[in-house]
């Protein structure tokens, strides 16, 4: 049977079984391979979406529990803090081999949308969730307070 | 060995690249190379010219759309090849760097072998050290036969031909893009000597902000091994034995074939695999398998017997790695001895990317789709398992999600498992083999576990005059084709860096026993190092502490004739302010290390909680990697070393419990997150010796000086690894 999943904006049918993880369905049923798998259990953070804005790990959530909710993947990133979250990265040169990026970068996002101005408690909060075995943290921390930065700067 | 010509002389000298590299760095001048390129020889294509393009070599590719591409010999798995070696010839080139693409090179032994093995692969921090001048003689190749269509299409001298930004120019006036100039170049001879430049005229090389070029990792559209979808694809997940040495006995595979997607089950010597339409219907049908074991030669040992096992061989006299001096007289001298034990776990590489690998197997060949450390190895072992020639295996290699020495595997394990299921279930269909996490943590290889035994003497003034050092553990390159490597039963990589201290101490032996065990092990970022760095540095702290002195003095004291060790030390004491007397609640450590040619430095500054615990604040570092080609690459790898070395430091180990591992995910096996991450302060020392290593050579120095800064506080010396949460 069919189940029908909202994702960036876009009404998708996954013909799965109702326990596949979403982030089965979006890599194997639609192809989206931005979001990655690192543990499926929900302890690395590479797998990280939005639902209804909030940050998840989908290799934990089984798509019959979904209904209408909104989800967001790295490919469907548009909003405001996202792309300042995307700028960041790049200009602070953050990624290496890049696998957990996604969702660091989904991660972060999420942590700005809700709090525009994060300190470092807050950032150790929101991102402890999400394993880097590169180590690029330190990068992440500052990319994340420089993309905050811009944004109050460009609403200033 | 190559033949020099001095472009202010005439005298043809060969000489020794090093030799070379001191000469120029005298001079200071530019010179003419007498061109050594693989592909300006005999060029073999599979990079096969397409019209109007210039394949200058196999390395530079020039298309009509101004495109230069620059072909990546080094895998790209966030030590940053695409950029650094695309920045080396495009610097000779004098390319414009927006127009530089990066691509990374199929397997060819010929073209596109690690000048330092003689085979195609990424390790040992090499990848800049072994390409910088073959780099440079394609970039200046490729801008030799571009200058000589202009000078032809213009009619007008080549010398009065000027190359900057991508733009060929004559004083007259005209000019032309590379892409113009393409198809012309194409009909140029490729030079015999080409002129490189001097280095103060580099614009490239050294700048510090240059865009990366392995993109598309921030939105989600980089291409890995596990997002690689060809038609009709199918997934496969292997059942591996539970404990080591355990085999199949026998299966029923009734429950599994049953369920939605589950195409196939087939039995391979490592397992079980599972073949189905996605991962999570092969994953179901894999936890359906009902397994036989045969356990008869399964390993039984835990690592807490196997470590009891290291003592006892630490009571034999062993093999010796180095000798000098006359230690048995030394230690009668001496006024006071210090021993010490260091035991050092299994730890496993634990990339962000499970193991995984795609192969499809067709009429006409293999072909592989890996994040490949050694695209070469990979080749040789499919094909020895398919038993067929290398020439038809082909390996397309992708970016890797983290790799750390894994996915250079000794037995090309998980590329041959995979060819393996292909070729069981035949029908040509590509299948892409997938561990869970689980199986990445369980199945291996690991760095091995090691004890390491410590004795040193000193005199009445405080100074080392007697070191003795056992090293007891498994050997890396055995039980492979680098087994060869092993000379008079001593496997180099076991006892590297304990065999050339920084310190000059008269008598001085390092002694190895090798040991055996069932657990696959595989070198590990900064290999050897890192077990020596930790017993060697901390070492040197507890004898510190025995002469009555500081520890950064007595390291001074010691130093022998190598003045790059002492600059760095220098360097990063500076930085660190470790003069000044430090606020109550802190604490802080110094370790000195080189490896893979690159000296490294580093003062950990530890903050003390109330209840016991600790947090590493802050790390100084301080890193000597020769010429500095991309400085912010150079301080992410000391940033990324030192973050990948403070797992094993403060927390990651892989134990054994009757020959089964019993960590198995990120819940057990715990690895540094945001929260444990110090502040990194690099500092690079500005040279012009042959580049060096950057990806490896930070990792080993952080556990010493972080145990240090607990023996400065605590007056404990730590003997363990990792060390806990609590001083």
């Amino acid at each position: 049977m069919a189940i029908s999943l909202k994702i960036n904006g876009e009404k998708h049918q996954v013909d799965a079984d109702p326990d596949t993880p979403l982030l089965w369905a979006i890599r194997d049923h639609l192809d989206m391979t931005g979001t990655k798998f690192g543990c499926g259990i929900a302890s690395c953070g590479a797998c990280t979406v939005h639902l209804n804005g909030q940050a998840v790990r989908s290799c934990v959530l089984p798509i019959s529990v979904i209904g209408d909710q909104e989800i967001t993947t790295i490919e469907g990133l548009s909003s405001r803090e996202g792309k300042a979250i995307q700028a960041a990265w790049d200009e602070l040169a953050v990624v290496q081999c890049g696998y957990c990026q996604s969702g660091q970068i989904m991660s972060a996002t999420a942590l700005l949308e809700n709090n525009a101005s994060p300190n470092d408690a807050d950032i150790d909060a929101a991102l402890s969730g999400n394993i880097c075995r590169c180590s690029t943290y330190t990068r992440i921390r500052a990319a994340v307070k420089h993309a905050s930065q811009t944004i109050s700067v460009k609403e200033v | 060995m190559r033949d020099i010509k001095e472009s202010n002389t005439s005298d043809v000298t060969s000489i020794s690249r090093r030799v070379f590299f001191k000469k120029s760095a005298t001079i200071g001048a530019g010179f003419t190379l007498a061109m050594t390129l693989p592909g300006c020889v005999a060029f073999e294509s599979n990079l096969n010219a397409v019209s109007g393009e210039l394949t200058a070599n196999a390395f530079v590719r020039i298309s009509p759309d101004n495109a230069v591409t620059i072909i990546i010999k080094h895998i790209e798995f966030g030590q940053g090849t695409f950029t650094g070696l695309a920045t080396i010839a495009a610097e000779e080139m004098d390319a414009d760097w927006g127009q530089i693409v990066s691509e990374a090179a199929p397997a060819n032994r010929k073209l596109y072998a690690n000048l330092h093995w003689g085979t195609q692969g990424t390790g040992g921090s090499t990848a800049i050290a072994n390409s910088y001048m073959q780099m440079r003689e394609a970039g200046a190749s490729a801008r030799y036969m571009l200058v000589a269509a202009a000078a032809q299409r213009w009619s007008v001298p080549v010398d009065q031909i000027t190359v900057s930004k991508g733009i060929v120019s004559h004083q007259s006036g005209v000019s032309a893009s590379f892409g113009e100039l393409a198809e012309a170049a194409s009909n140029q001879s490729v030079p015999k000597k080409v002129y490189l430049k001097d280095p103060k005229d580099f614009t490239l090389i050294g700048r510090d902000n240059l865009s990366r070029k392995d993109l598309g990792k921030t939105d989600g559209t980089a291409i890995f091994t596990q997002d690689v979808k060809l038609p009709g694809m199918l997934t496969a997940l292997v059942a591996h034995p539970p404990r080591f040495g355990a085999k199949v006995k026998s299966f029923s595979d009734k429950k599994a074939k049953a369920l939605n997607g589950v195409v196939n089950v087939v039995e391979i010597p490592s397992g079980v695999a599972v073949i189905a339409d996605t991962f999570w219907n092969a994953k179901k049908g894999r936890d359906a398998l009902v397994i036989d074991w045969d356990f008869s030669k399964a390993m039984t040992e835990s690592s807490a017997q196997q470590m009891q096992r290291y003592r006892e061989a630490g009571n034999e006299d062993g093999l010796t790695a180095h000798t000098q001096g006359d230690l048995g007289e030394a230690f009668k001298g001496a006024v006071k001895i210090v021993e010490a034990d260091y035991e050092f776990p299994y730890l496993a590489h634990a990339t962000m990317e499970p193991m995984n690998c795609v192969v499809q197997i067709t009429d006409d060949g293999v072909e592989v789709w890996n994040g490949s450390q050694s695209p070469t190895g990979d080749q040789l072992g499919i094909a020895a398992a398919l038993w067929m020639l290398p020439g038809n295996v082909k390996v397309n290699t992708l970016f890797a999600g983290g790799s750390f020495g894994r996915r250079a595997n000794k037995n090309a394990d998980y590329v041959v498992e995979t060819a393996l299921i292909a070729k069981e279930h035949g029908q040509s269909v590509p299948i892409k083999l997938v561990w869970t996490r689980e199986d990445d943590t369980n199945s291996g290889y690991f760095r091995p576990m090691y004890l390491h035994k410590l004795r040193a003497g000193l005199d009445s003034n405080g100074k080392i005059i007697a070191w003795q050092h056992k090293i007891i553990g498994q050997s890396v390159m055995s039980d492979s084709v680098y087994a060869a490597f092993i000379k008079n039963g001593i496997d180099g990589s076991s006892v590297e860096g304990a065999t050339s201290l920084p310190y000059s101490i008269p008598n001085f032996e390092v002694k190895l026993n090798t040991v055996e065990s069932q657990v696959p092990v595989l070198w590990w970022r900064s290999v050897g190092s890192t077990h020596t760095a930790y017993s060697t540095e901390v070492f040197m702290d507890e004898l510190a502490a025995a002469a009555g002195q500081d520890p950064v003095a007595f390291r001074r004291a010691h130093l022998g004739d190598d003045p790059r060790y002492k600059a760095v030390l220098d360097l990063v004491i500076e930085k660190s302010g470790w003069d000044n007397a430090l606020p109550d609640g802190k604490s802080r450590g110094v370790a000195i290390h080189k490896s893979f040619g690159s000296y490294v430095a580093q003062v950990a500054e530890l903050v003390l909680d109330h209840k016991g615990g600790y947090k590493v604040d802050k790390v100084v570092c301080a890193v000597d990697c020769g010429v500095a080609i991309n400085p912010d690459i150079i301080r992410a790898q000391m940033e990324g070393g030192i973050g990948y070395g403070l797992s094993p430091a403060l927390m990651s180990e892989i134990t054994i419990d009757n020959g089964a591992v019993v960590e198995s995910n990120f819940d057990t096996h715990r690895v540094v997150r945001m929260r444990d991450m110090p502040g990194v302060d690099v500092h690079i020392i500005a040279s012009s010796e042959p580049p060096t290593g950057v990806g490896e050579p930070a990792t080993p120095v952080i556990a010493p000086a972080v145990a240090n800064a607990l023996f400065a506080h605590s007056g404990k010396a730590r003997h363990k690894l990792p060390l806990g949460q609590k001083v």
